[in-house]
């Protein structure tokens, strides 16, 4: 080789070397004779050159590359390689031939560019790789930036989105509560309603008007009215069990939810005791104040296809046959259309009962 | 935008001047945490308000708080991520310097509301810089100040001995003299590619 030619192929290696820091020249016999200084550093300089190419890197696609002549043959191909030794890293790469050394004729050598892809953030990593291990023109380091003003982004956007749904709970929680009481309110209560409806099981609705309530609100004023409102909630709570529903849907008017009753004895039962547990007293120290309640109750069974409404509109008609039959009772509708019946109606004369 | 540049400067107050003052301008001007979240938008005329309030509070013109505001960003431990961020910009200070007419795009990469106004850098030989920044007068903060207290604690980071100088503004930009002194004045902080919490 000339003078002229060495200076000019120690010139083109430099460049290689400042353009491609991971590329790979692969002399005629298959073995490394240069590699790039970022890729040096990653597979450890005296273990590449002289190494066989195939034993240092995995061909994963094309598959089937044994041996010089298949490399040859990957001229200009995109090629998906795989480091043997760890960290395994996978890369892409593309091979060029080179022509024939003009003095031997034999062939020529040939150089693969290499590149990290995905793999770069691992590299980086354990390597401790910096700006100057890329080239110029190598997007790694915007990747990096990219990479990781994403995931600040994507905190803070996980950060908001707990408070959002911290808000969006707490509002719906204010939604759905009455605030005197803390009972469900009604907007709450119809959302249970039609989804029971839908449910297909079983369930017992009773409406439940507190009698006498407005005689203690315009006595003895609305925080006395206040008072008996937050009692007889309570004392609704202790009588219904823990997976029933007791909403106030109007003024003094309640609805009350209880899945899996089928049984009228137990309407009754049910019925008996909130009335019983509203008529007690209720003190503010100082006074005592009376009220009673009425209950109109229907069974979902007797309502088959019913919707909502229709399930409301029955305990209603039955809520105002027992104010009608003298209040301080209840009464269950009938399937068919028939009067309402109620345990109640004993105490009241016979002349309401329907058969 | 004003969501983040609100919460950027409840950071820097809170941590420089403490709880009681922070509650006690944002109470005065009637702000909630709403005004605060960095993904939110947010009116520019409370950032507008806050600024003025604070200035007045403390006592201190509002381009000072905006340069120490800058300053913070950067050389916070809680705000390591903006250092970070910025030190993709270049490998020395030089570099970095050069890399300032991108900021406004790599903002905008990091978060697409995010709208700096076009940055400008003359060199004009001997290591001396003339960096141009447009006016910012919408986004209730003007970035002049605030941009060269991240120069000041950038050059820090990088160990870099520079003079800043504010040389005013017109009506379209804001005038920052940078002189750089000594490259390798210090040794500067670490800056490794990969995040701390990839490294762990």
């Amino acid at each position: 080789m000339t003078a002229a030619a060495q200076a000019q192929a120690g010139a083109l290696a430099a460049m290689l070397d400042r353009f491609c820091p991971m590329h790979v020249v692969i002399g005629p016999t298959g073995h490394v004779i240069r590699a790039g200084p970022t890729l040096a550093r990653i597979v450890a300089p005296e273990a590449i050159v002289g190494a066989r190419f195939l034993e240092l890197f995995e061909m994963m696609r094309p598959r089937g590359v044994q041996d010089v002549a298949g490399l040859r043959a990957l001229d200009g191909m995109r090629l998906r390689l795989r480091l043997r030794a760890r960290p395994r890293y996978a890369l892409k790469g593309q091979l060029c031939t080179l022509p024939p050394d003009a003095s031997g004729g034999g062939p020529g050598a040939m150089v693969v560019n290499l590149a990290f892809g995905i793999s770069v953030v691992d590299a980086v990593r354990d390597f401790g790789l910096t700006g100057a291990d890329f080239a110029v023109t190598d997007l790694a380091t915007e990747m990096l930036y990219l990479i990781e003003a994403k995931s600040l982004a994507m905190e803070e956007s996980r950060r908001l989105n707990r408070r959002l749904e911290g808000a969006r709970l707490a509002a719906q929680e204010q939604a759905f509560t009455d605030t005197l009481t803390g009972l469900r309110n009604r907007r709450a209560f119809d959302a249970l309603l039609a989804q029971a409806v839908q449910g297909q099981a079983p369930f017992a609705l009773l409406h439940l008007d507190l009698d006498f309530f407005k005689q203690v609100n315009d006595t003895h004023g609305h925080a006395a009215g206040d008072l008996v409102l937050g009692v007889a909630a309570r004392r609704m709570l202790s009588v219904v069990r823990a997976h029933d529903s007791v909403a106030r849907v109007g003024g003094d008017e309640f609805a009350l939810l209880l899945p899996g009753i089928e049984a009228r004895e137990v309407i009754d039962t049910v019925a008996r005791r909130l009335i019983a547990a509203l008529k007690q007293p209720v003190s503010d120290g100082a006074q005592h104040y009376r009220i009673s309640a009425s209950i109109g109750a229907t069974l979902s069974r007797d309502h088959p296809g019913g919707t909502p409404e229709a399930i409301m509109d029955a305990a209603d008609r039955a809520l105002y046959a027992a104010k009608a039959a003298g209040r301080g009772c209840h009464r269950l509708h009938e399937a068919g259309g028939g009067m309402p019946l109620g345990g109640e109606m004993r105490a009241q004369g016979a002349a309401m009962r329907s058969r | 935008m004003n969501g983040l540049i609100n919460r950027a400067i409840e950071c820097f107050v809170r941590d420089s001047y403490g709880e009681a003052v922070w509650q006690e301008v944002t109470h005065g001007l009637g702000l909630d945490e709403a005004a605060f979240e960095p993904l939110m938008p947010c009116d520019p005329a409370v950032t507008t308000r806050l600024v003025a309030a604070l200035s007045a509070r403390l006592a201190r013109e509002s381009d000072d708080l905006s340069e120490d505001l800058g300053t913070y960003l950067v050389a916070q431990p809680r705000s390591e991520a903006i250092r970070r961020l910025l030190r993709f910009g270049g490998v020395d200070f030089a570099e970095f310097l050069e890399s300032l007419e991108d900021l406004p795009d790599r903002a905008r990469l990091a978060m697409s509301d995010l709208d700096l106004p076009a940055i400008r850098l003359h060199s004009q030989g001997a290591g001396l810089y003339r960096v141009e920044m447009g006016r910012s007068d919408g986004a209730g903060l003007r970035f002049g100040p605030v941009l060269l207290g991240v120069l000041r604690a950038m050059a820090d980071d990088y160990g870099t001995l520079v003079l800043l100088d504010h040389r005013g503004s017109d009506s379209a930009r804001e005038i920052i003299e940078v002189h750089l002194l000594d490259e390798a004045f210090a040794s500067g902080r670490d800056f490794d590619l990969a995040t701390a919490e990839a490294t762990r």
